[in-house]
């Protein structure tokens, strides 16, 4: 486990070479499903499209996660960093947002003492 | 003069969760009651001076709330008004000063936007709620595209399209 942390490039590529995995790839994008549900689209067997899903799990492209009896694949881990980075972009921005409403509601709170201290 | 509430969290106070597939959760506190996060929220001329924070990179031109249930907000972004990009709604919820909830009306997968200030001991927990139709319009919304694919999958084409050429 611990060698696989960063796939090696040659995997990913040797991942791509070939036109189901590829497929494959395209398919996860519009969702997650299970290996049957991938052999079945692929038109292979379920030996097969697992030998597949293997190699594109290698490469950090796939991850898989077993529920009872189905395996469920989705989009690596590439796609989480991906995804946290959006949230911490979103996170800037709202950062930014309530830094600012902060000193809005300061500059109402200094004015609310003011105005108490002057009736 | 009150310097208290720059204490030692100074950064990283504002916290984002995606809470779900559909939904994504900012919190922060406040050192202020909440009425008075409520009326820098429902009042234009305030509220046109933290929405658009320098760091958006796109200034706010304008901004009209009816803050009532049934109630319609629009708010126009852009360099100028021939660039300007409109963000609208209605306000479904108006209970002041605890909560506010609106529609976004500008897309087609727009979410459903609540947010709650809940004070306690002086201090006030904003929790700024957004609920979108799919998982598809949250991704969608957060990579920040409008009805294109996350860039990603953009990426990955271009990856695809090299090797299909060089390949077979």
């Amino acid at each position: 486990m611990v060698q696989r942390s960063t796939p090696p490039l040659d995997a990913s590529f040797a991942a791509l070479s070939d036109s189901t995995r590829r497929g494959v790839l395209e398919r996860l994008g519009r969702g997650d499903a299970s290996i049957s549900q991938l052999a079945e689209s692929f038109q292979m067997t379920l030996t097969g499209m697992k030998k597949h899903i293997g190699v594109l799990e290698q490469a950090g492209l796939v991850s898989t996660r077993k529920v009872g009896r189905v395996r469920t694949c989705r989009l690596g881990l590439r796609r989480l960093k991906e995804e946290a980075a959006w949230i911490e972009r979103y996170r800037q921005l709202w950062d930014a947002r309530l830094d600012a409403l902060d000193e809005v509601v300061d500059e109402l709170k200094a004015k609310e003492k003011k105005d108490g201290r002057d009736r | 003069m009150d310097e208290t509430g720059s204490g030692p969290a100074t950064k990283d106070r504002t916290a984002v969760e995606r809470r779900s597939e559909r939904e994504l959760v900012v919190t922060r506190s406040f050192d202020a009651p909440a009425r008075l996060l409520f009326e820098a929220w429902t009042t234009p001329a305030l509220f046109m001076r933290w929405w658009a924070p320098k760091s958006l990179g796109v200034p706010l031109l304008s901004c009209e709330m009816d803050v009532r249930p049934g109630g319609r907000y629009r708010l126009e972004f852009g360099q100028d008004a021939s660039s300007a990009m409109a963000f609208y709604g209605e306000y479904t919820e108006v209970t002041p000063p605890s909560r506010l909830a609106w529609t976004n009306d500008e897309a087609e997968n727009g979410a459903l936007t609540t947010v709650t200030f809940d004070e306690q001991g002086g201090r006030t927990l904003l929790t700024f709620r957004e609920i979108y139709p799919s998982k598809e319009a949250l991704d969608e919304s957060l990579a920040g595209m409008e009805g294109g694919m996350p860039e990603q999958f953009d990426q990955l084409d271009a990856l695809l399209a090299t090797l299909g050429a060089g390949g077979q």
